[in-house]
């Protein structure tokens, strides 16, 4: 073995070789450690959004994006502690950590096919993504409540918002549009019950420039469905553009007489119209409340019903109740009215201005028409449908009623009158109609004719054959006495001797007459006797 | 000594090492040659090879190229190897993501293999070399049969490591239709790759011959 001990070769040169073969292992380190540091720098915070639902979502798939450019990816999918929503925690990049502010929102883009058209269609193919839209808050968010369906309002887009009230929200929808000229210039971004109930406030934003033609006069109305009027003029419709007939639109304009007005400032409040002619009619003003109290059914009355003055409209109404009276034991139909004086027109003017105590004014001035005549009448609208709409209007000779100054609301007296009176009276003669025995009559009249029919029979098969008889024999007889009298007929021979026989019978009278002695002496000559 | 050693002794030639004759084996062509000593021993007569009587820096060679390979582990597993896009929808998977995916959609025998390549050999050069540079360092003698085959085995899979990326390659070279599928490799597989490549070469840098020297310095 002592062999093996002799020399020792390759144990001395060992210098530099391990240092530069330890160089592998530290460049490879190295480049872990890079990879690591780049992991860490590229690595933003992680967020948690809630949603209804984590359709089309998936864990490790999804990706989270910012105006289309990926900012992070959807790392676990889980149902929130009580099951009710969903838990999608997003990691988001380094470079989008500041994309996470407080009021950011999360919406997931899937594809959705609306009456207003078509969106999402790029994720048909590659599936549904999240999509953010930053916040304009200082701090930064870690939870966030999605929504479901995408925004219309991209925080950034250069336009202005505004609030329209409304009535009710009608057929529009986050996303309807709103028309200028019949020109899409923007879109309803959302809407929300006002917070005291009534009524609804919308907010839409118009594009720039457009949003510089909203001015503080501007008047916006439904632009929604179709308006069909028939009038004088004919048959009249009224649309915006189809797509807004369909999906629901607000349009609005400006008067004519307010040109160069400023624009309006960011999140005015507007009122919205329910159609364009209401829109640019003139402000009404406050309406002054009326109560009429109604001893009629007042069947075909609808809250919105007009009420007239004179052939103008002016006003409607707002409710109809039943109210009792005990002393009559009767239920009286109470209606309330809304009456706008400011719809009069330039006759505002010659009535007596308004002053402080406008109430009390307008009720002394009520009173003197009321004292003049004034009564109000449920009068019908439509023969057809028997809708009715309320009419004041003087009425002469009208009984004298007291004026109470001080009901509110006040008080105009009715009378039941226009169509009711024409009913009772078509009502009278039709009881009286139907008091006659049309029976009795039908049935004397059945038998008279039957007599009739009789008598007739007997006409027929008696009297007619003997009177055809009697007439052959007549003509019969007309013949003979036609042969008889023939020119040179014997009658007619024995007529012509008659005559001169009475002829020869005359002379012989006369000459007795003159000479009745001729009888017995003859004939005399006498000279006036020549014949 | 046990018997397998004695055994293992007993194929070895009887004389022992080379160097105790006077002889040196040149590495490429194999020529048995006289050894002439010094530092910068003579060329190999025939294929004008350098001559050493062991390889140089065997064990400390292997040790960096081992630990190399160790470090390169780490992130050809933690990051993602490819990138496939079906219908739109992308996605980046790892070694082990993948694993999973196929075992958990039932491709068992696909899972198997996958994690035999791609896990399970790597793991296993490296326990395997760490063991023999351990007890070459400490000069165990006991159990030096065992390790020589253990070595061979780790020569002879060494390759099959290779079809992770062998996989990734025919994948993304196959599955190319833009816009409805495509396959791409990404940063992981570099690092896997050169994973296997390391520990091939820590293989190669690691001379057997070490496993039977005596415990001469002793």
């Amino acid at each position: 073995m002592s062999d093996y001990d002799s020399p020792p070769p390759e144990v001395i040169p060992r210098r530099l070789r391990p240092s530069l073969i330890w160089l592998v292992p530290a460049a490879a380190a190295l480049t872990g450690l890079f990879l690591l540091h780049q992991l860490w720098a590229s690595s933003g915070p992680e967020v948690s959004i809630t949603f209804q639902t984590a359709s089309g979502l998936q864990a490790g798939k999804t990706e989270v994006k910012y105006k289309d450019v990926t900012v992070g990816l959807v790392k676990s999918i889980v149902l929130s502690p009580d099951s009710q929503r969903v838990l999608v925690t997003v990691s988001l990049m380094k470079n989008a950590e500041n994309l996470a502010k407080a009021d950011t929102r999360f919406w997931v883009v899937r594809p959705r096919v609306g009456i207003g058209g078509i969106s999402g269609i790029d994720t048909l193919l590659s599936g549904a993504y999240i999509s953010l839209d930053t916040g304009t808050s200082k701090q930064s968010g870690t939870t966030f409540t999605g929504l479901e369906s995408p925004p219309t309002l991209i925080n950034g887009m250069p336009g202005k918002q505004f609030e329209v009230v409304a009535d009710d929200l009608g057929s529009l929808d986050i996303g309807s549009a709103v028309y200028y000229r019949r020109i899409p210039v923007g879109r309803v971004s959302s809407y929300a019950l006002r917070p005291d109930g009534k009524g609804v406030s919308v907010n839409i934003f118009i594009d720039a420039p457009y949003d510089r033609f909203v001015t503080p006069s501007t008047r916006f109305w439904n632009a929604s469905g179709v308006d069909l009027s028939l009038n004088s003029d004919g048959l009249q419709l009224k649309t915006q553009t189809m797509a807004s007939v369909i999906a629901g639109g607000i349009a609005f304009a400006n008067p004519p007489d307010s040109v160069n007005a400023p624009s309006s400032a960011d999140h005015s409040v507007f009122r919205l119209a329910d159609d364009q002619p209401s829109a640019m009619a003139p402000q009404d003003g406050t309406p002054q409340i009326l109560q009429l109290r109604f001893q009629q059914s007042l069947r075909g009355m609808q809250t919105g019903a007009p009420v007239e003055f004179s052939s103008v409209k002016l006003g409607k109404v707002t409710a109809i109740d039943l109210d009792f009276e005990p002393s009559g034991s009767r239920f009286i139909s109470v209606v309330t009215l809304e009456v706008y004086p400011n719809r009069l027109g330039r006759v505002l003017e010659k009535l007596p201005k308004p002053e402080k105590d406008g109430e009390k004014q307008a009720a002394v001035f009520l009173r003197d028409l009321v004292q003049h005549g004034l009564r109000a009448q449920a009068r019908t609208g439509n023969l057809l449908t028997g809708q009715l709409y309320i009419s004041l209007d003087f009425i002469p000779n009208a009984a004298p009623v007291a004026f109470d100054l001080s009901a509110r609301p006040l008080r105009i007296p009715t009378l039941n009158g226009g169509f009711d009176h024409l009913q009772e009276q078509v009502a009278t003669l039709i009881g009286k109609v139907s008091k006659m025995p049309i029976e009795s009559i039908g049935n004397n009249l059945n038998a008279t004719l039957g007599n009739l029919n009789q008598t007739l029979i007997q006409v027929n098969g008696q009297v007619l054959p003997q009177t055809i008889q009697t007439l052959r024999q007549l003509d019969q007889t007309m013949n003979g006495a036609q042969r008889l009298l023939v020119a040179d007929s014997p009658l007619l021979q024995t007529l012509a001797e008659f005559q001169r026989t009475l002829y020869s019978l005359r002379t012989l009278t006369g000459l007795l007459t003159r000479q009745p002695q001729a009888l017995l002496t003859g004939r005399l000559n006498d000279p006036k006797e020549k014949p | 000594m046990d018997a397998e050693n004695r055994k293992g002794e007993a194929r070895m030639t009887p004389a022992g090492q080379a160097l105790s004759l006077g002889l040196v084996r040149c590495h490429v062509c194999g020529l048995a040659c006289e050894h002439v000593g010094g530092v910068h021993a003579l060329p190999c007569p025939r294929c004008h090879a350098p001559l050493h009587t062991r390889l140089p820096d065997s064990l400390t060679q292997t040790w960096a190229l081992l630990l190399t390979g160790l470090l390169l582990y780490l992130p050809a597993n933690l990051l993602p190897v490819m990138y496939n896009s079906f219908a739109g929808r992308g996605s980046e998977s790892t070694i082990l993501g993948g694993i999973a995916v196929f075992w958990a959609s039932g491709s068992y025998g696909i899972a198997i293999v996958i994690f035999t390549a791609s896990v399970l050999v790597p793991c296993a050069k490296f326990g395997i070399l760490g063991g023999l540079l351990i007890a070459t360092k400490r000069r165990d003698v006991s159990g030096r049969v065992r390790r020589s085959r253990l070595f061979r085995l780790t020569e002879h899979i060494g390759y099959w490591s290779m079809l992770d990326v062998m996989v990734v390659a025919l994948i993304a070279a196959l599955v190319q239709f833009p816009g409805f599928s495509t396959a791409e490799p990404r940063i992981g597989i570099v690092f896997f790759g050169a994973v296997v490549m390391f520990t091939l070469l820590a293989a190669m840098k690691f001379d057997p011959r070490l496993l039977w020297e005596n415990n001469k310095h002793e």
